[in-house]
């Protein structure tokens, strides 16, 4: 059995001794410090709160390549991409960025899109006024882990007044068919005052063998800005993925997030936003579909900072076989953030006996003034509008599936880019069928 | 065309059919009616097959078939049409997908090819106005947000484009005011042909001002226990219940 945690620090170490004078350079420096702090940390068990349904065990006594070769053709990516979305559109494949098979449209003077180290080399100042000050290091092995080994990734920077009008597109892709392999993408996303952009994280896995991700992604999202997040994940059942986003949102900005987990073994998706600002609004929706022995765990933060802002989350799954979902909302209203609305619901379908759903929603308010409210409900498929379907001549799966469709649906049409509502509603209607 | 004969049924250990006979021939129209709690809405939802109910005795024959035997879909595709007392809301689920839906999993049982796209616009299109329906409903939500006429019209809608040979109104009068009331109905009766029958069961005798049945049948704790005429329902109008529980306690 192998011990993730010494064979990473090994990695870390034999990676340092190979390094031409990076080793001195500030970025490493933090890179240091986040490893000795994931080596006081450890990989969390299920006695740290936060980690209490989510068990990571089985991912931290297995071996993983990070950074390896693969083998992804042209041909393996017609197969497995979003059809017909176009755009800017970058694939990292194990990890690293390939520039062979990415396009970027857009004109540099709307948007820059660079791979991380790239950026970090040409435009250090820019780049180290964001990076790692969102990313907690303290408290999260995973993110700690990250930032230990930051390198591969993207930085995209939406200059002040901009409006990205292609839509920017990232493909994670694990090449699992000859051997188990990792990676840890960090993605920097600045968006300054009054820019406009939408951004796509997808994360797939091609292959049976282990993958593990461990994503780390923070968003800047300055004044007046409007950002659209969507993640995507359609991983095997193999694969572990740890996923933390973090936002920060200024005065007057909007912020839209979608995370759909179509498929994926172990997923644990960690969406932070710090509402930082007054008269923000900042949108959460989520929709899973663990199945077999799945097991999808959301994490959400809406931290309300400032008065006036307004958040609202939507979370619904839909649970089959034995598999295991987790909702956790938490939702800050610190002592001046007065006059927040703040609403979270999340609702589950259980089709099965043997599947389980464990919801918390965290309501912590110090202001006032304020609305707040939440609601989680898990039950089954209502049998009086299934009944109703039936006696209209709909056989009972093909009523299922259209109640559970519809179930769905207001999630899904959250999705603003076509081709991708029309690639999740294709997968989604084949899983229900 | 549907021949009850000694239906017993219950709900969670207790009995509330208890032996009904009735027969319905292609062509007529049969009211049910009795007090509150008689059994009427059980008739209703046990011949369109809900689940919850459990048949301990008896048989019925639809068209020389055990509809005892069939799954609610499959009563649905012989010809049997419920409209509810209580038509369910169902969000994300448009009122024309719904039903175009309906229509050819109902042709697939048949062994029909599924009607396309603009056939199956112009039927429904034509149908919405026979019972003045307003186009504008088709694409919302499955009576989401309807109101409770809106609710009941959109029945004798999904009645008018499924077509059944026997078609079955719970308490459709329920809840409507007169207006309502007589759009539903003339809408029903729109749709009546000598092929086809109507079971209406309604509480009060207005509905059947609009809707005027050939049989009348008083269903009281579980039985039939006074057939008649449409006089005999202007009679129940009069004088009540009262004096048909009396007669049946005598006996």
């Amino acid at each position: 059995m192998v011990d993730l945690k010494e064979k990473l620090v090994a990695d870390f170490r034999s990676r340092e001794a190979a390094m031409n004078g990076e080793a001195q350079s500030p970025l490493h420096q933090t890179r240091q410090k986040a490893l000795a702090r994931f080596e006081e940390l450890g990989f969390p068990t299920p006695r740290n709160e936060e980690w209490k349904y989510s068990n990571v065990r089985n991912l931290t006594n297995q071996d993983f390549d990070f950074g390896g070769t693969h083998a992804i053709t042209v041909e393996d990516i017609e197969k497995f991409k979003i059809p017909n979305l176009s755009g800017n559109i970058l694939y990292f494949i194990n990890g690293k960025y390939e520039a062979g098979l990415s396009t970027i449209v857009s004109p540099a003077s709307q948007v820059s899109i660079r791979p991380l180290r790239e950026a970090l080399a040409t435009q250090p100042e820019l780049v180290s006024t964001y990076f790692g000050n969102l990313a907690d290091t303290q408290d999260e092995a995973f993110t700690a882990l990250n930032a230990a080994f930051a390198g591969d990734g993207v930085f995209i920077h939406v200059p002040k007044g901009k409006v990205v009008e292609e839509s920017i597109v990232l493909y994670f892709i694990n090449d699992a068919r000859s051997a188990n392999v990792g990676a840890q993408p960090r993605n920097l996303f600045v968006i300054e005052q009054n820019a406009q952009v939408q951004l796509t994280e997808t994360f797939l896995t091609l292959g049976e063998s282990s993958a593990f991700t461990n994503a780390v992604t923070e968003i800047h999202v300055a004044q007046d800005a409007h950002v659209q997040y969507y993640k995507v994940q359609n991983d095997s059942d193999a694969t572990y993925h740890v996923g933390t986003t973090e936002v920060r949102m200024a005065d007057n900005s909007h912020f839209y997030a979608a995370t759909v987990s179509l498929n994926g073994g172990f997923i644990r998706n960690n969406l932070n936003i710090a509402l930082d600002g007054e008269h923000c609004d900042a949108h959460m929706y989520g929709l899973y579909f663990p199945d077999g022995k799945q097991h999808i765990d959301n994490h959400t933060v809406a931290d309300h900072r400032k008065p006036n802002s307004e958040s609202n989350e939507l979370y619904k799954g839909v649970l089959r076989g034995q598999s295991t979902g987790v909702f956790n909302g938490k939702i800050f209203v610190r002592e001046d953030a007065q006059k927040t609305n703040a609403f979270q619901s999340c609702k589950n379908v259980v089709l099965s006996p043997q599947a389980t759903m464990n919801t918390k929603p965290q309501l912590e308010i110090w202001a006032d003034d304020v609305k707040c409210s939440h609601g989680t409900t898990t039950g089954q498929l209502d049998d009086e509008a299934l009944f109703y379907l039936r006696s209209r001549g709909i056989s009972k799966p093909e009523a299922m599936s259209l109640l559970m469709f519809a179930f769905c649906e207001d999630v899904i049409t959250q999705i603003k880019i076509e081709p991708i509502r029309a690639y999740l509603e294709e997968i989604i209607a084949k899983k229900l069928a | 065309m549907l021949k009850i004969k000694d239906l017993h049924a219950s709900i969670e250990g207790k009995e509330i059919l208890r032996g009904i006979n009735l027969q319905v021939n292609p062509g007529e129209v049969h009211a049910i009616m009795g007090p509150n709690g008689s059994g009427k809405s059980t008739l209703a939802s046990v011949l369109a097959g809900r689940e919850e109910y459990e048949i301990s005795g008896g048989s019925v024959d639809f068209d020389g078939k055990d509809l005892l035997d069939l799954a609610p879909e499959e009563r649905a595709a012989e010809g049997i049409f419920l409209a509810f007392q209580y038509p369910v809301e169902i969000p994300g689920v448009t009122t024309i997908n719904f039903l175009k839906t309906a229509v050819n999993e109902m042709r697939k049982y048949r062994g029909e090819d599924p009607l396309d796209a603009a056939q199956f616009l112009r039927m429904v299109r034509e149908k919405a106005k026979l019972v003045k329906m307003n186009d504008s409903l088709l694409k919302r939500s499955l009576n989401e947000g309807f109101s409770g006429g809106e609710k009941k019209r959109n029945e004798i809608f999904q009645m008018a484009v499924l077509e059944p040979k026997l078609a079955i109104l719970d308490e459709t009068d329920s809840g409507l005011d007169i207006d309502a009331l007589r759009i539903v109905a003339e809408g029903v009766n729109s749709l009546r042909s000598p092929e086809k029958a109507t079971i209406v069961v309604t509480h009060y005798q207005r509905l059947l001002d609009y809707i005027v049945p050939d049989f009348v049948h008083v269903l009281y704790k579980g039985r039939i226990v006074k057939s008649g005429t449409k006089e005999l329902a202007m009679e129940l109008e009069e004088k009540g219940y009262d004096w048909i529980k009396a007669e049946v306690e005598l006996v």
